[in-house]
């Protein structure tokens, strides 16, 4: 199989995913609507994934041999077409019709719109199931490609998912990875002490345990350390058996320091005044564009 | 109707038929939601064991696989009730199948009223109203074996999705050898002159039945079959409708969104007459023998024979 894996540094894919946070939140600002703390808590998997993990030749979108990736967590849409834009599969000024009418970027991932999206998504876990078809299918035509799904944390309450995790586990998928952006924050979520706190779908190692209890190999994974990502990605591409959680701890909003942990910032559009202390904190001086 | 042939059960003809493309076909397979031996794909599963998928009792996620495999090529045929698919497995069906017109063929097994003494949970005769209102799908309810082998076969040529009524009886033959069924015709089983009968799915061997009856006192029925819900033959529909100048639609389906639904959105717009929808009335139904339920909730053929007649005798009634 042709490699198409080009060799960006975790250095460099790191500043890739501080760009794309730029590109995020003026998009969102543009279309005055859409989600930023979930997109910020995914953005340095989407850009390592995109820029060295996948096997995919954004010129063909539709190359058969190339990896899958699902994002079953949809509403994260904005970060997977501002990395897939910056890759190269439609150019990054498109970003600005994100949410608009007549536009191939739409809320929600829409495979017959935008190249290179493999399977629409947004209602919450049928992404996971698709990805699941998908491995399943590879593999009785002996293909050699990997499926990647990323879901949220938040998206393990649907109990599609843990349906997918039994019938994955019952058929050995080998070649089907599931990222879970642990990011301990939902869109409203569950009551702390007060209604203002949100706490976290699942306390400590409670999901992992619950991948590992459907019979998946686990792999947990700061998912803002960059490098080791890729390693643990390399790591889960080599697990034999069956298929791979891999539980990414990450940070809601990680990357602006009003929005990291904070449940409001799962869906909102920044004041001018946040938005000009959001580009300062994420360096737009030093270089925003693509 | 006196010397009725009776032909194979549509489960049994959708196990058959799978086995015989599937044996040149490669790209056909089947995924069970742990019905394979009421659905009859275990016929399937015997010849290809690495072709059938077991995806347990979980329709959702079994729903979403299919559309993952169809996205690399298969032609998956969904195996289990039509109440679990259509209800339970509505979301992924709309978002993964539907919405982007994905290759998945929906086979909603013991469909309508008669779902072998499981009463109201596994009874579905509101499938035909949901499947039709979601965009992009093929709705398909064949009559009787030949006519089901034949849009089975058609279904696998046609690339979209389709839903596919199956029943679990078996019913007499309505057609012979030499009908071609085709996806989105409507074929007059009857001609008539005093009311048109439109009937859909195996409702149809009933709605004869009903017809000879009414002949016998004295109604001459024309009766139109419509196996394709969606995309709806309109201009057969007029056609039949002007005919007679009298329509009844009659399908083991409730009255509400089905067939006499999507015939009256037609004629309405293109040709008005009077007209009565015979099929459920707003309710749930039961559990009891299929002869007494056909007969409580008004679709044997004598509750239809009786409403036509009434019908006819007080049109705008």
């Amino acid at each position: 199989m042709t490699q198409t894996r080009p060799q960006y540094s975790a250095a460099d894919i790191a500043d890739i995913a501080r760009r794309a946070r730029i590109h995020i939140l003026e998009a969102v600002a543009h279309a005055k609507g859409g989600h930023v703390g979930g997109p910020f808590s995914a953005a340095d998997m989407l850009a390592a994934l995109y820029f060295r993990v996948l096997n995919i030749r954004p010129e063909e979108p539709d190359w058969p041999d190339r990896d899958r990736f699902v994002l079953s967590k949809g509403h994260s849409s904005i970060a997977l077409y501002t990395i897939m834009a910056m890759r190269g599969y439609f150019p990054v000024a498109e970003l600005q019709t994100f949410d608009a009418i007549n536009s191939r970027l739409q809320g929600h991932p829409d495979m017959t719109v935008t190249p290179g999206v493999d399977m629409s998504s947004g209602s919450l876990g049928l992404g996971f199931a698709a990805a699941l078809g998908i491995a399943l299918g590879a593999r009785v035509q002996q293909r050699g490609f990997t499926t990647f799904v990323m879901l949220g944390d938040g998206e393990c309450n649907e109990g599609i998912v843990w349906e997918g995790a039994h019938v994955a586990n019952r058929y050995q998928l080998d070649n089907l990875i599931a990222i879970i952006d642990h990011n301990k924050l939902q869109q409203f979520g569950w009551r702390g002490e007060t209604t203002s706190e949100r706490i976290t779908p699942y306390t400590g190692s409670q999901l992992a345990d619950r991948w590992k209890a459907f019979g998946w190999q686990v792999l947990e994974v700061d998912g803002h350390d960059v490098q080791a990502f890729l390693d643990t990605m390399d790591q889960a591409r080599a697990a034999p058996g069956g298929p791979v959680a891999v539980v990414a701890h990450t940070i809601k909003g990680k990357g602006v320091s009003y929005m990291e942990g904070n449940y409001k910032w799962h869906s909102r559009v920044p004041t001018d005044e946040e938005f000009a202390i959001a580009m300062d904190e994420l360096g737009a001086s030093e270089g925003g564009g693509a | 109707m006196s010397d009725v042939t009776l032909g194979k059960a549509q489960r049994v003809v959708f196990g058959e038929t799978l086995t015989e493309l599937g044996a040149h076909d490669p790209r056909i397979v089947i995924l069970d939601g742990d019905l394979g031996n009421s659905t009859r794909a275990d016929i399937f599963e015997k010849a290809f064991p690495h072709r059938f998928f077991q995806m347990g009792i979980a329709e959702q996620n079994m729903l979403g696989v299919a559309a993952g495999l169809a996205t690399i090529g298969y032609v998956p045929f969904i195996s289990t009730l039509a109440a679990f698919a259509t209800a339970r497995a509505l979301d992924p069906i709309r978002v993964l199948i539907a919405q982007p017109r994905l290759n998945v063929k929906i086979a909603g097994a013991y469909s309508g009223l008669l779902a072998g003494k499981t009463g109201k949970t596994h009874i579905s005769f509101d499938d035909l109203a949901v499947m039709r209102a979601l965009g992009h799908m093929t709705v398909v309810a064949p009559a009787d074996e030949t006519e089901t082998r034949q849009a089975i076969r058609a279904t696998t040529e046609y690339d979209g999705p389709v839903y596919l009524r199956l029943s679990r009886q078996p019913a007499p033959l309505v057609f012979d050898d030499a009908y071609r069924f085709e996806i989105g015709k409507a074929v007059v089983v009857r001609r008539g002159s005093d009311v048109t009968l439109i009937s859909t799915g195996v409702q149809t061997t009933r709605t004869l039945e009903a017809a000879e009856a009414l002949a016998a006192g004295g109604v001459d029925a024309h009766v139109l079959h419509v196996p394709t819900l969606k995309p709806l033959d309109t201009d057969a529909i007029v056609e039949a409708a002007s005919e007679t100048g009298l329509v009844a639609t009659v399908e083991e389906h409730t009255i509400l969104g089905g067939l006499g639904g999507a015939v009256a959105e037609t004629l309405i717009e293109r040709h008005l007459v009077p007209m009565k929808r015979i099929g459920l009335p707003d309710t749930f139904a039961e559990s009891g023998p299929d002869d007494a339920l056909l007969d409580k909730y008004g679709i044997s053929s004598d509750r239809v024979a009786q409403a036509v007649r009434t019908f006819v005798e007080h049109p705008r009634a």
